[in-house]
């Protein structure tokens, strides 16, 4: 009895132990990107760092405020492209097409998100900036340019939350919908995605989530301008952007300043991720 | 008994309970202790190089190549510790006047009171204008080229005549290209921030060759077929322009001591001047010198 009880013991603590070290490195992180960015906000005055609009770090002027609104409309351009298409994606396997076909689309969907950035931000470079430069002007490099190619990375996460929620609708939802003379459509558009809803938005915010924090593809096709863009054919320069472009030569207050980009991604990430649980649990209630 | 034995938790309940209580509280002790032992490692990091070494402080844009030259030098002479800083220019001339450090590293003149330094060029680097191979413009003045980039013109029509809008592409703040381009060109002034952004000399060269109304600058060194280099005030940039200063945009490494070097200091300068350095520094864009001077007036 005491051996068996002991191993058990020695087992939890050792997983426990795990467990923690994960944590903790999450806390360390925290910990040290507000260490290392808050200092200079305090310094220089929270108001400066948000609402500022000219970043010139070698003459002590660091506004974010185009980089903040540089992630917000680049995130929220891919959510354009992003979530019709995989709304239409999710619903078409789930509701419409055999479920052979479903069979083989779903895994080679998921295979997207198997694909490197780089090869992403690549491609749009090579074949995406040109077309835009050619057909409706600008240098090409532009908020249009980060959006579709964000747009396409986050299908995925948008397409395979929603069909893990769709499928999740109870079939007697749909029977008694049908049998109320309804058609299909009528039932996906009036039933199931009412009952999805939940489950639909947190995928949805995931998806945010790893629009906002991308970041290698985002630098190659978005022009990285430091300023508020005019259009959506104007270059664009995101959060993450503004840290992996400067941090090769950064030193001193300019390198603190781009930790303080860091506090402020992390602070917008943990309101999202905060969202996408609130969204998340609140269904599983239902 | 066999039964109960593989479950925890249904005769033993409560004792179990007690014991997760207190050993949770071992383990949020542990969890604090590692966070400290983890958190001491860090600054010992930062302050690992001590003892007896030659310290290098100054120009960030020297500075990644001085460490290069460093790796160098100490792979050759094991036993001996070169430290290279950043700081920029000024800070390495005030850190080799204070005698913080031994060399310091300047990325522009001396000037006034600096002169005093005992100076050493170790190598130039020449800035290039460049614009798409099929932009018929050939010649442009520096007045023209700090207009665009301030974004005060911003269509190419009294430039070439095309009345097309002028995509300017500049390198990132911080960046040893941009600084010496801001010193040389701009000024005072600030580059426009409409100005697309670039994280290196290959991928502001490579958005260059394929947009046809683009202009930005880059390191000589690495201008090629792919992008046209245009002439400044009517001088062409060539290696030969340059050593005789007809070429404008160019900016000289240069590397500071107190007195005439001498011991570790003098070794790495000399080390420099080498031509295997110089043929290293000639294959990484800059334009090798193999002259030491001192300055007309100086002591």
């Amino acid at each position: 009895m005491t051996r068996l009880e002991k191993n058990d013991r020695l087992v939890r603590l050792g997983l426990l132990m795990i467990a923690l070290s994960a944590i903790s490195v999450l806390a360390i992180i925290t910990l040290f990107i507000f260490e290392q960015g808050t200092p200079i906000m305090f310094r220089y005055g929270f108001k400066s760092f948000l609402l500022g609009q000219d970043w010139y770090p070698s003459e002590k002027s660091f506004g974010l405020l185009p980089m903040i609104v540089g992630s917000l409309m680049v995130t929220f351009g891919a959510l354009i492209i992003g979530v019709p298409l995989g709304l239409a994606s999710a619903i078409f396997l789930t509701e419409f097409s055999h479920r052979r076909l479903t069979r083989i689309l779903k895994p080679v969907i998921e295979l997207l998100a198997g694909i490197p950035s780089v090869v992403y931000g690549f491609i749009g470079l090579m074949f995406l900036v040109p077309f835009i430069r050619d057909n409706f002007g600008g240098p090409g490099l532009s908020v249009l340019a980060a959006s579709l190619i964000l747009g396409i990375m986050i299908l995925p996460t948008v397409i395979s939350i929603a069909i893990d929620s769709i499928r999740a609708v109870p079939d007697s939802y749909r029977e008694g919908s049908i049998a109320l003379g309804a058609t299909r459509w009528q039932t996906v558009r009036m039933v199931v995605l009412p009952a999805a809803r939940s489950g639909i938005i947190a995928g949805i915010i995931l998806g945010m989530g790893r629009a906002i924090g991308e970041t290698m593809a985002v630098i190659m096709v978005a022009g990285n301008a430091a300023d508020i863009p005019g259009s959506i054919l104007a270059p664009v320069r995101t959060l993450t952007s503004n840290i992996a472009l400067e941090m090769a030569y950064a030193s001193g207050e300019h390198r603190e300043a781009l930790f303080a980009t860091g506090v402020i991604l992390f602070i917008i990430i943990m309101i999202l991720n905060t969202i996408a649980n609130v969204t998340s649990t609140r269904q599983r209630k239902k | 008994m066999e039964t109960e034995e593989f479950k925890p938790g249904s005769a033993g309940a409560p004792s179990a309970g007690q014991e997760n209580s207190s050993s949770l509280f071992h383990y949020s002790r542990l969890l604090v202790i590692m966070i400290l032992v983890l958190m001491a490692l860090f600054p010992s990091c930062r302050s690992g190089r001590s003892g007896h070494s030659l310290v290098v402080a100054g120009s960030t844009s020297i500075q990644p190549f001085a460490d290069k030259w460093a790796e160098v030098f100490m792979e050759k002479r094991p036993g001996e510790i070169v430290d290279v800083q950043g700081g920029g220019s000024s800070a390495g001339i005030q850190a080799v006047l204070t005698g913080a450090a031994h060399i310091g590293m300047s990325s522009r003149e001396l000037k006034g009171d600096e002169k005093e330094l005992y100076q050493i060029e170790v190598a130039h680097d020449g800035l290039a204008i460049i614009v798409h191979p099929s932009n018929p413009l050939e010649n442009i003045t520096i007045e023209q080229v700090k207009s665009i980039f301030l974004g005060e013109i911003t269509t190419w029509e009294t430039l070439n005549g095309q009345k097309k809008a002028i995509t300017v592409v500049v390198r990132e703040e911080g960046s040893g290209t941009r600084g010496a381009f801001q010193e040389l060109v701009m000024g005072k002034s600030r580059i426009t921030k409409k100005a697309i952004v670039q994280d290196s000399n290959g991928t502001v060269r490579e958005i260059v060759s394929r947009d046809p109304n683009a202009i930005g600058f880059i390191s000589l060194g690495l201008v090629n077929d792919s992008v046209k280099a245009l002439a400044l005030n009517g001088v062409k940039p060539t290696e030969e322009a340059i050593l005789k200063k007809e070429y404008k945009l160019v900016r000289p490494f240069l590397f500071l001591t107190r007195e005439t070097p001498s011991g570790l200091a003098k070794e790495f300068i000399d080390f420099i001047l080498s031509d295997e350095i110089q043929e290293l520094v000639h294959k990484e864009g800059l334009i090798p010198v193999r002259r030491g001077s001192r300055p007309e007036g100086s002591r």
